[in-house]
């Protein structure tokens, strides 16, 4: 039992991880309906970033957070105004392809000027960890799960009750209508763009810390695993998005400690096409009528 | 128009990179070929005609060729680049000496960690630079690719690191005949740690984690059969894929186990993330593996004040050098501005093996190969002769402990 509750704190660590990239995913599809397959490259920016702020500058955690949340909303918004933009007419899978496309520049760009070598961080955070009962939570655990759930309390805000957030959800819900009633929609997605990338960066850093070490592929797998989260918990829905990435990491984790750790990816993709055969609108999401 | 050109300067900017991204592997291969261009003037080697033609004597004053064949750009670009910095030290070393029967010069080209391209690699080698032999490459598929060509041609081949089993044997098992290893096998240095972890850190209970690849399951299966054939217990045996991270719940598993050590057949990366993951967990037992353990990487993210207790088998340490080896440690760090890793050393070992053959036959071809597979040699990283029937070196492996970090107790062990 005492072993049970502990591979439960490792996939809520896992998990909570998978959750803030998955918000990015179902932001941005939410609002454009594009599986912006760059995404988790911005996480992995995200832990470059915070290698360079805390290494050459010695920035401490909260700090390195910020900044690591600031350039990677940048970039985002960036990405969106260059690659995306101009096909914001085109058929989808233009901007698919693109985004596949975006995801390899930053991936080999990143890997040109920082090798491929894996870059480790300083100590930032102590080694201490309590025990409660059966299980031990590490200090950076509690970082991840606090950072988490600040960051997922701060944007349930900026959708439910800022003007911003208002406007995010009139162009979700139909993008003509929100521009007939004087919304700006360039700069909503461009919002959207910013905190679902933001996000990212905060992951990245979390992650870059957890295991020591930011390489430029890492964002890769992780990517496509949040990006199951986010069709799991319903494509679309932010509350979704954080069920579906601490589902996936409950699971993955249960897989390596009952069943075996080969199958810790397939498990993932597995229950990908489960719930695309079941209910493809995933955990939360609408049904919604195709208009005609 | 403020906003039409902010978006092409950041168009442009965005194709600029993707431009310095192609430069990369064009500048490698650019490289290479400036290298053979600048080699076809004023060389009188035994050129493209000699390796056909069986053997021909290289007098004094002439220049050879020899290959270096290694994955200078790719995933495993560090392992290779490490090992032309290896045998370029070699051939200098050659070509500074006062009573050197010729002149080498070794000829840089590129197989980009891929087999294919490692086949291309050594056909252009032999056929159009005339190489009579060649050094490389670093990983174990990338060098079997070459072994039947270069056999075809009477060239020889020694490879500096493929420790993959039967890497040296064709379908029908006998070996290549012009293919030759330095290194020993995976499962040799598997069965020695096996020996070390039974007989010096009298380990009984021992948890087997490894990759799941050749070199990975090779070990696995090579430590856990001499361990148990000692009479000691594998208590439990996990494997993971190259890249996994996440290593918290494999830990947590072997909580509910008794067992007095972990044994890792794996790579650097994964390592440190399982030591890590151990250690958060208050795990004191001690972690043992193979050469993949072998990095600053390694140590980098474990921590160097964590890297404790941990042992790992290795061909090549620093501690305690010959004047040989601190001879080579002192130009390397001249010439690089770094310490030389296993692989500059296995590769600079490989490049002189092929040297004094030369040197001692005197002739390419059919008398070369003779000349290694009788050489009794002595290098860096140990001195061996070859077992005939698999061409792979005779020697010890070393076993390290490190200590804050720094390799230290070197052992050497014998497994038979």
């Amino acid at each position: 039992m005492s072993q049970f509750l502990q591979q439960i704190v490792n996939g809520l660590s896992l998990g909570s991880i998978y959750a803030l990239v998955a918000l990015g995913y179902t932001m941005v599809y939410g609002i454009i309906k594009l599986i912006n397959f760059a995404h988790g490259d911005i996480y992995m920016i995200g832990a470059y970033t915070a290698f360079f702020v805390t290494t050459y500058m010695g920035m401490s955690f909260l700090p390195a957070l910020l900044v690591c949340m600031i350039v990677c909303g940048i970039l985002g918004v960036l990405i969106e105004r260059v690659a995306y933009r101009p096909l914001r007419k085109a058929p989808r899978i233009t901007a698919l392809i693109t985004a596949i496309g975006v995801s390899y520049v930053i991936e080999y760009t990143t890997q040109f000027f920082m090798g491929t070598s894996v870059k480790t961080f300083p100590k930032l955070l102590p080694d201490t960890s309590w025990v409660f009962g059966p299980i031990k939570i590490t200090y950076i655990q509690m970082v991840i799960f606090t950072v988490t759930i600040v960051l997922m309390v701060l944007l349930t805000f900026i959708i439910q009750k800022t003007k911003i957030g208002r406007a995010m959800r009139a162009v979700s819900a139909d993008e003509n209508a929100a521009k007939l009633m004087g919304i700006s929609v360039d700069n909503t997605i461009s919002m959207t763009f910013l905190i679902g990338s933001a996000l990212a960066g905060a992951a990245g850093m979390l992650v870059g810390l957890y295991y020591n070490a930011a390489s430029p592929l890492m964002g890769m797998v992780p990517g496509l695993k949040a990006f199951v989260a986010a069709v799991f918990g319903g494509i679309g829905s932010i509350p979704g998005a954080l069920v579906g990435g601490l589902f996936i990491g409950i699971a993955e984790t249960m897989v390596v400690a009952y069943g075996s750790s080969l199958y810790r990816d397939a498990i993932v993709y597995a229950i990908l096409i489960l719930v695309l055969i079941i209910k493809p609108t995933g955990l939360f999401g609408k049904n919604e009528r195709e208009k005609v | 128009m403020n906003k039409h050109i902010w978006k092409s300067a950041a168009a442009m900017a965005l194709v600029s990179a993707m431009a310095a991204g192609c430069s990369q592997g064009g500048s490698a291969s650019s490289t290479a070929s400036s290298a053979s261009a600048g080699s076809s003037e004023g060389s009188t080697a035994p050129s493209s005609t000699t390796s056909a033609a069986g053997s021909t004597g290289a007098a004094a004053g002439d220049t050879v060729k020899i290959g270096l064949n290694f994955e200078l750009s790719g995933g495993v670009a560090d392992y290779g680049t490490k090992e032309l910095n290896g045998a370029k030290i070699a051939i200098n070393q050659f070509n500074a000496r006062e009573d050197k029967p010729f002149t080498v010069e070794g000829i840089e080209i590129d197989d980009k960690g891929e087999p294919a391209e490692s086949i291309n690699a050594i056909q252009k080698l032999i056929e159009q630079d005339g190489v009579v032999g060649v050094v490389g490459p670093a990983t174990s598929a990338s060098s079997i690719a070459t072994y039947e060509f270069a056999t075809s041609k009477e060239t020889p081949v020694i490879s500096p690191s493929a420790t993959q089993v039967d890497a040296m044997m064709k379908t029908d098992g006998t070996p290549y005949e012009y293919a030759w290893r330095i290194c020993f096998e995976d499962s040799y240095q598997g069965k020695g740690m096996a020996d070390y972890a039974y007989n010096d850190l009298g380990l009984r209970k021992v948890a087997v984690i490894n990759e799941v690849s050749d070199y990975g399951n090779g070990l696995a299966k090579a430590f856990s059969e001499e361990f148990k054939s000692l009479g000691g217990e594998v208590v439990d045996e996990t494997q993971y894929q190259s890249g996994d991270k996440d290593f918290a719940s494999f830990i947590t598993k072997l909580k509910d186990k008794d067992f007095d050590g972990i044994y890792i057949g794996g790579y650097y990366n994964e390592a440190a993330q399982i030591v890590k993951a151990a250690q958060a967990d208050g795990i004191d037992k001690p972690i043992i593996g193979a050469d993949g353990f072998d990095s600053q990487d390694f140590i980098d993210q474990v921590g160097t004040d964590a890297a404790n207790n941990i042992y790992y088998t290795t061909a090549y340490t620093a501690i305690d050098p010959s004047d040989e080896l601190k001879t080579f440690i002192e130009d390397y760090k001249a010439e690089y501005g770094e310490e030389p890793s296993m692989f500059a050393a296995l590769s600079y070992d490989a490049t002189n093996l092929l040297l004094s053959s030369l040197e001692a036959s005197g002739e390419t071809g059919a008398a070369l190969n003779e000349a290694i597979k009788k050489a009794d040699f002595s290098g860096i990283t140990g001195s061996f002769s070859f077992d005939e029937s698999n061409h792979t070196p005779v020697k010890s492996v070393l076993v390290v402990e490190l200590v804050d970090g720094v390799q230290s107790n070197v052992k050497e062990v014998k497994a038979e």
